[in-house]
C-alpha cells in the first residue's frame, strides 16, 4: 500500500515532511470532502427553512455525532466545535477555571506543556488567584508516579496534562494521572492534540473530564478543533462566546442562553472544517489505528535507530521505547537549530526548529531550542534516509568551526 | 544549495562561530537587549562612544550562526563610524535584506556585511539577519537626542 499517493502534496513535490505535529498535509479525500460540501451542499446551518439550510444543518450535527462516536463520549452534545485546541483550553480556562477556582486552590500543570496549555492558566490562576504548580520531568524526560503524587496535592482543583509531549515525544500515564487527581478531588483537562492522530482515544475509558483536540494535526484541515467535555461540567458552565445561535431569548437587556451543545458555538461555524474533519477521521478509520500504530512504531523504531548512531547528535528522547510516540528532538552539538533547519531545508527536508512554543519546557532542559522530526503514517524510511544524509551534511558544513 | 554555499561562507562561519567581538566591554554608554520570540535568539548590544563616534561595540548573547555572524561582521562595519554614518549604513542593510535597494554602488558602504545580500534569498531567516541591526536602531531612536 503506497499512502503517499494518497496525499498530492507528497505527490507533488519531493520533500520529505518530518512536521506533522505541526501540521499534518492533507489526503485527497478531504480535499475533495470540502469541495463536494461546497459545490452541493452549502448554507447556514441552524439559520435556514429551506432544504439546502437544512442539509447544511443535517451535515454539520452528523459530523458532532461522527466525532461522539471516534472518541466514545456518552452524549453527541459533549462534542462542541471550535477553532482549535487553543480556543478549547481557552473556553475551559475561562468558562470553567475562571467560575470554579478561589485563592489558595492549585492548578496542576507538567513542565512540558505547550503555551496553549499554560499561558491561559496563568492568566485564570492571577485573576482567581490560585497557585499554578508544575510535574517536573526526570532525566529519562518522563513524570513518574512520585511526582504526580506529590504535586497533586488536595488543594489541586484542575489538573490539566498533554497526553503527549509535542516536543519530547513522552506518552504521559494520562490514566493514571486522571484517577489520582480524581481521588484528591480535581478535574482533567487532557490535551490530546498530539496523540489523537496516532493511537485511538476513549473518553470514558480515560474518565477524561475535558479533552481537546485541533483537527489539522489529524489529516483535517486548519481552523477546526474539538472540544469534550462531560455534560454534567458544560451544563454548570457559562458560554464563553456570546452571539448568533447560542441564545434562546435575547431581551434589551438580559440573554438566556441555548442549551448544549450550541450555548458554546457562537456566531456562524467553521462548517467546511467540519466536513473535513469527518473525512479525515473516514481516513483514519479505513487505515485503522492499529495499522497507523505498527507503521509508526516501525518507522519510529528505524529512526532512533538512525539517529542514535551520529554521534555528534544529542537526542532527548525517552529510552522507554513504549513511552514514545511522534516526534524526536534533538541538536547537533554546536550547531543552531535554525541553521540546522536551513541547511537540511535545502536538502528537501522539513523540520521544525525552535522552542515549538514550549518555553518553560526548554528552560528547565537548559537548552533555548532543538530541531524536531515528527513522523506520521505516510512518512517512510526513506524520509528518515534523507533526513540523515541530510544532518551529515550539515554537521560537515559547520564541522571544522565547532570546538575551537 | 547555492544560496546555502554563500551564506554559510568562510567569513560568516568564522564570525559566527568565533567571533573576537563576543565579549563585555566596561563603562558602556549604551547596552540593549535584542530578542526574536519566534526562535529564542537574543543578543545583547554595548556601545561605547567617544563624542558621536563609535568608538568600540561588543555583543553576547547566543543565536543562529546568521544573527551572531551578522552581530559580529556589523560591529567591524560600524566601529570608527559616526552615528550620522552608521544610521545610514544601517539603513542600506535593512535595505539590501528587504530587496529594497539593490544598487551595488549603494551596498558598497556596508562593507564585509554585503555577505549578507543572499538572505534576502531566504525569507525565514530574515529575521535572523537583522536582529542585531534592528536593536542598534531602536538605541539610536530611543537615545536621539543625547547624541
Amino acid at each position: 500500500m503506497d499512502i503517499k499517493k494518497d496525499f498530492p502534496i507528497l505527490e507533488n513535490r519531493n520533500i520529505a515532511y518530518l512536521d506533522s505535529a505541526a501540521t499534518t498535509q492533507k489526503p485527497v479525500n478531504v480535499i475533495r470532502a470540502i469541495e463536494e460540501y461546497y459545490k452541493n451542499y452549502n448554507a447556514n446551518p441552524h439559520r435556514g427553512a429551506y432544504s439546502l439550510s437544512i442539509k447544511a444543518t443535517e451535515k454539520y450535527e452528523n459530523a458532532r455525532e461522527k466525532i461522539s462516536k471516534f472518541i466514545n463520549s456518552k452524549h453527541k452534545e459533549e462534542i462542541i466545535f471550535t477553532k482549535n485546541a487553543t480556543e478549547s483550553l481557552n473556553l475551559i480556562a475561562y468558562s470553567y477555571g475562571m467560575e470554579n477556582l478561589k485563592q489558595g486552590d492549585e492548578v496542576v500543570l507538567s513542565i512540558m506543556e505547550h503555551h496553549s496549555n499554560l499561558v491561559p492558566w496563568q492568566k485564570v490562576c492571577k485573576v482567581t488567584e490560585s497557585k499554578l504548580t508544575y510535574m517536573y520531568i526526570n532525566e529519562n524526560f518522563e513524570l513518574t508516579d512520585e511526582e504526580i503524587e506529590r504535586k497533586i496535592t488536595d488543594k489541586a482543583k484542575i489538573v490539566a496534562i498533554t497526553h503527549i509531549s509535542n516536543v519530547l515525544g513522552t506518552i504521559n500515564p494520562i490514566k493514571k494521572i486522571i484517577n489520582y487527581a480524581h481521588k484528591k478531588g480535581a478535574i482533567v483537562v487532557v490535551d490530546a492534540s498530539q496523540s489523537i492522530p496516532h493511537m485511538k482515544i476513549d473518553v470514558q475509558d480515560l474518565n477524561a473530564d475535558f479533552l481537546v483536540f485541533s483537527g489539522h494535526k489529524m489529516l483535517a484541515p486548519l481552523g477546526i478543533g474539538v472540544l469534550y467535555g462531560k455534560k454534567e461540567l458544560l451544563n454548570k458552565m457559562n458560554p464563553f462566546l456570546m452571539g448568533g445561535d447560542m441564545i434562546e431569548y435575547v431581551y434589551e437587556q438580559n440573554t438566556t442562553f441555548a442549551p448544549l451543545p450550541n450555548k458554546f458555538e457562537a456566531g456562524t461555524q467553521n462548517v467546511e472544517g467540519v466536513i473535513g474533519l469527518v473525512s479525515a477521521i473516514d481516513y483514519i478509520e479505513n487505515i485503522g489505528y492499529d495499522k497507523i500504530q505498527k507503521i509508526e512504531n516501525e518507522l519510529l523504531e528505524y529512526a532512533r535507530e538512525q539517529l542514535s548512531k551520529l554521534d555528534y547528535i544529542e537526542l532527548y528522547l525517552t529510552s522507554n521505547k513504549e513511552n514514545h510516540s511522534g516526534v524526536i528532538s534533538f541538536n547537533i552539538k554546536g550547531i543552531h537549530p535554525h541553521d540546522v533547519a536551513s541547511i537540511l531545508d535545502a536538502e528537501d527536508v522539513c523540520i521544525r526548529s525552535g522552542n515549538h512554543c514550549a518555553q518553560p519546557l526548554m528552560r528547565y532542559l537548559g537548552i533555548d531550542s532543538t530541531c524536531r522530526a515528527s513522523f506520521y503514517f505516510y512518512n517512510t524510511k526513506e524520509d528518515v534516509d534523507k533526513l540523515v544524509n541530510a544532518l551529515n551534511k550539515a554537521y560537515s558544513m559547520f564541522k571544522r568551526y565547532i570546538s575551537r | 544549495m547555492e544560496d546555502l554555499d554563500n551564506i554559510y561562507n568562510e567569513l560568516i562561519m568564522e564570525h559566527s562561530m568565533n567571533s573576537y567581538n563576543k565579549k563585555k566591554l566596561n563603562n558602556v554608554d549604551f547596552s540593549e537587549i535584542g530578542h526574536n520570540p519566534n526562535c529564542g535568539d537574543e543578543i545583547t548590544l554595548e556601545i561605547k562612544l567617544n563624542g558621536n563616534i563609535i568608538e568600540d561595540m561588543a555583543f553576547s548573547g547566543h543565536g543562529c550562526a546568521i544573527s551572531q555572524a551578522s552581530t559580529s561582521i556589523m560591529i567591524d562595519t560600524l566601529k570608527g563610524k559616526t552615528i550620522e554614518e552608521a544610521k545610514e549604513i544601517i539603513q542600506t542593510f535593512i535595505g539590501m535584506i528587504k530587496r529594497e535597494i539593490t544598487d551595488e554602488s549603494k551596498l558598497e558602504k556596508l562593507e564585509d556585511a554585503i555577505a549578507f545580500k543572499n538572505v534576502s534569498n531566504m525569507p525565514a531567516r530574515v529575521k535572523c539577519a537583522l536582529l542585531a541591526w534592528h536593536t542598534i536602531e531602536d538605541i539610536i531612536n530611543k537615545n536621539e537626542n543625547t547624541f
